[in-house]
């Protein structure tokens, strides 16, 4: 990166750590920061779109919509989340093989459970084998945001359904005393009011899906803690243009700090959001902030 | 049903490194996944009990330093919760694990802290701790005003008033949330053999195992349902007898006003 550093021999103290930590490797570390972050970004839309779906058909007055939204909303609780992300990685991936294979290779004749092993066809692989390394990449890091929008979304649901249920009944009532439609009384009037109730358990979800994004090193995908176990480990001269002892305690530190930062960021927002959405609302913290403004 | 017993005999205390040697590796059988993976539940019950039991007293210690008026005890406590309840376990768990390793140098007493056994359950007790701090500490600020001052009023103060008025009261309405803490710490004692402490000689946790399964068999629909199973019956163990202390503590009060219990378990910490 830096001119100086053509020769880390030569180099010690201040200059050797610049240099250091500008290797290409480093970059691919701070890189996975923004992995983590784009996780965050692009899993809490999908898992609320998941979980508004989910809400909506568990209050479905249609029987099987609504054992379909309870049972999804009832399937993460009382099982350990990891064993969901173990399992759905797997699954998913078998999943949209066997379905590919169904389509692209209707005349293949051989089982595709042989024994112990998992067989479709090769026009059937995701990605195919002949695609470059990105989309093998982007293909892991597809399924895992899935995966984590399927089990946070179910969760999401158990928030949305307690907070729809926690909108006042007499504010529907008034909307069907004014002849809206169930639906219309629906978008109008319950999923606007009901933010302010689902808001401090979206708040513990959102403070709980970023203490879950280091589990995408379990997927498989190159996250911090990837980076982190192998920038980390021993370095030896013979390898390594930098050889230096065992620093994954100093490694791991910096991942605990950045996680500490992030839920203190996380709070901070929340708790304005919090008063925004408070604006307004029949409630205790509307009450208090009608009357400090007036 | 004979190969089942022998299954059975060979394998269902394998986690704790009694019976056969070698893992299966070819042709697992239905019997030998339920039996495996349910010997790994023990060390799930293991470090779940033990950390919930040691950091149960730790907890009270922290959310009393918490509510406590004088900042050189308030400003540890806070730290301490928030240090282990803003960053994920699965890092506590890579960090303890990489300051055990660097302390295994330096005495020889301090090497058995790198095993699953001992480090692990340190890093759960303090994390337990920490949650179970914060549920205990806002317990201590709904106490209802009323009784310290008829504690007050009676004479009762300083140790004795905590000890007859102040804990009860906060163990009693801290109940149902520690009861979803309590389950959901033993769901988190899934994650010690992911994150750098070795299975030593195979013998790991149910997840361990169910991961083995599934990775042998390329089929996950088999181990982890088993998993999901075991875990099931665990947590519903864990609501029975919760329930009883619940019902225990709130003995006093006239049936309305008794607290339910309310389930809600959380996913990760």
């Amino acid at each position: 990166m830096f001119g100086f550093c053509s020769d880390p021999s030569q180099i010690d103290g201040l200059t050797w750590l610049a240099c250091y930590l500008t290797t290409g490797k480093h970059m691919a570390f701070y890189g996975s920061f923004g992995t983590v972050l784009i996780l965050l970004a692009v899993t809490a839309p999908v898992a609320m779109l998941f979980g508004f779906g989910g809400a909506a058909a568990a209050r479905s007055r249609f029987l099987p919509l609504s054992l379909f939204g309870k049972g999804y909303t009832a399937i993460v609780r009382g099982v350990p989340d990891i064993a969901f992300f173990l399992f759905f990685v797997i699954a998913l991936d078998q999943g949209f093989e066997y379905l590919r294979h169904k389509v692209k290779c209707p005349d293949w004749d051989a089982p595709i459970r042989q024994g112990n092993d998992f067989v479709v066809c090769a026009e059937a692989k995701l990605p195919l084998s002949t695609s470059p390394q990105w989309m093998h990449e982007t293909y892991g890091f597809f399924l895992a945001v899935l995966t984590f929008a399927i089990v946070f979304g179910a969760f999401a649901a158990n928030v949305l359904y307690g907070a729809m249920r926690a909108v006042p009944r007499g504010q529907i009532e008034t909307a069907e005393a004014y002849g809206m439609t169930q639906r219309q009384a629906f978008w109008r009037i319950l999923v606007p009011q009901m933010w302010i109730f689902a808001l401090p358990g979206l708040g513990n979800l959102w403070m709980i899906l970023v203490k879950a994004t280091p589990l995408l090193f379990l997927l498989g995908v190159e996250d911090i803690v990837y980076w982190a176990r192998d920038l980390g480990g021993t370095k030896l001269a013979r390898f390594s243009d930098y050889p230096h002892g065992d620093w994954r305690i100093w490694y791991f530190l910096a991942l605990l700090v950045f996680y500490l930062l992030l839920t203190w960021v996380s709070e901070k927002a929340l708790a304005r959001l919090t008063r925004r959405l408070s604006h307004g609302q029949a409630t205790a913290a509307g009450e208090a902030l009608r009357k400090a403004g007036a | 049903m004979n190969a089942c017993l022998q299954t059975i005999a060979d394998y269902g205390l394998r986690s704790i490194g009694i019976g056969e040697r070698l893992l299966p590796r070819t042709d697992f059988t239905l019997c030998q996944q339920f039996t495996l993976i349910g010997s790994g539940m023990i060390w799930n019950i293991y470090f779940g009990v033990l950390a919930l039991m040691a950091g149960f007293f730790l907890a009270t210690l922290v959310a009393v330093g918490k509510s406590s008026r004088s900042r050189l005890t308030r400003k540890p406590a806070e730290w301490f919760v928030f240090v282990f309840r803003g960053s994920p376990l699965f890092i506590q768990f890579f960090f303890a694990y990489a300051v055990f390793l660097a302390m295994k140098g330096s005495h020889p007493a301090l090497d058995v802290l790198t095993s699953a056994w001992l480090g692990a359950l340190i890093v759960l007790f303090l994390n337990t701790s920490a949650y179970a701090a914060e549920i205990f500490h806002g317990a201590l600020k709904s106490i209802p005003k009323g009784d310290l001052e008829a504690a007050d009023a009676y004479g009762i103060s300083g140790w004795h008033r905590f000890r007859r008025i102040t804990f009860p009261t906060m163990l009693r309405l801290a109940w149902p949330a520690y009861t979803n803490e309590a389950i959901f710490l033993f769901h988190a004692t899934t994650l010690v053999f992911f994150s750098g402490f070795p299975a030593w000689q195979q013998r790991g946790d149910a997840l361990y195992y169910a991961s083995y399964f599934a990775d042998k068999t390329f089929n996950p629909f088999v181990p982890y349902p088993i998993l999901a199973g075991y875990f099931i019956l665990l947590t519903l163990g864990v609501i029975g007898l919760y329930g009883l202390i619940n019902r225990r503590l709130n003995r006093h009060l006239p049936q309305e006003a008794r607290r339910r219990l309310r389930i809600r378990p959380n996913l990760i910490r």
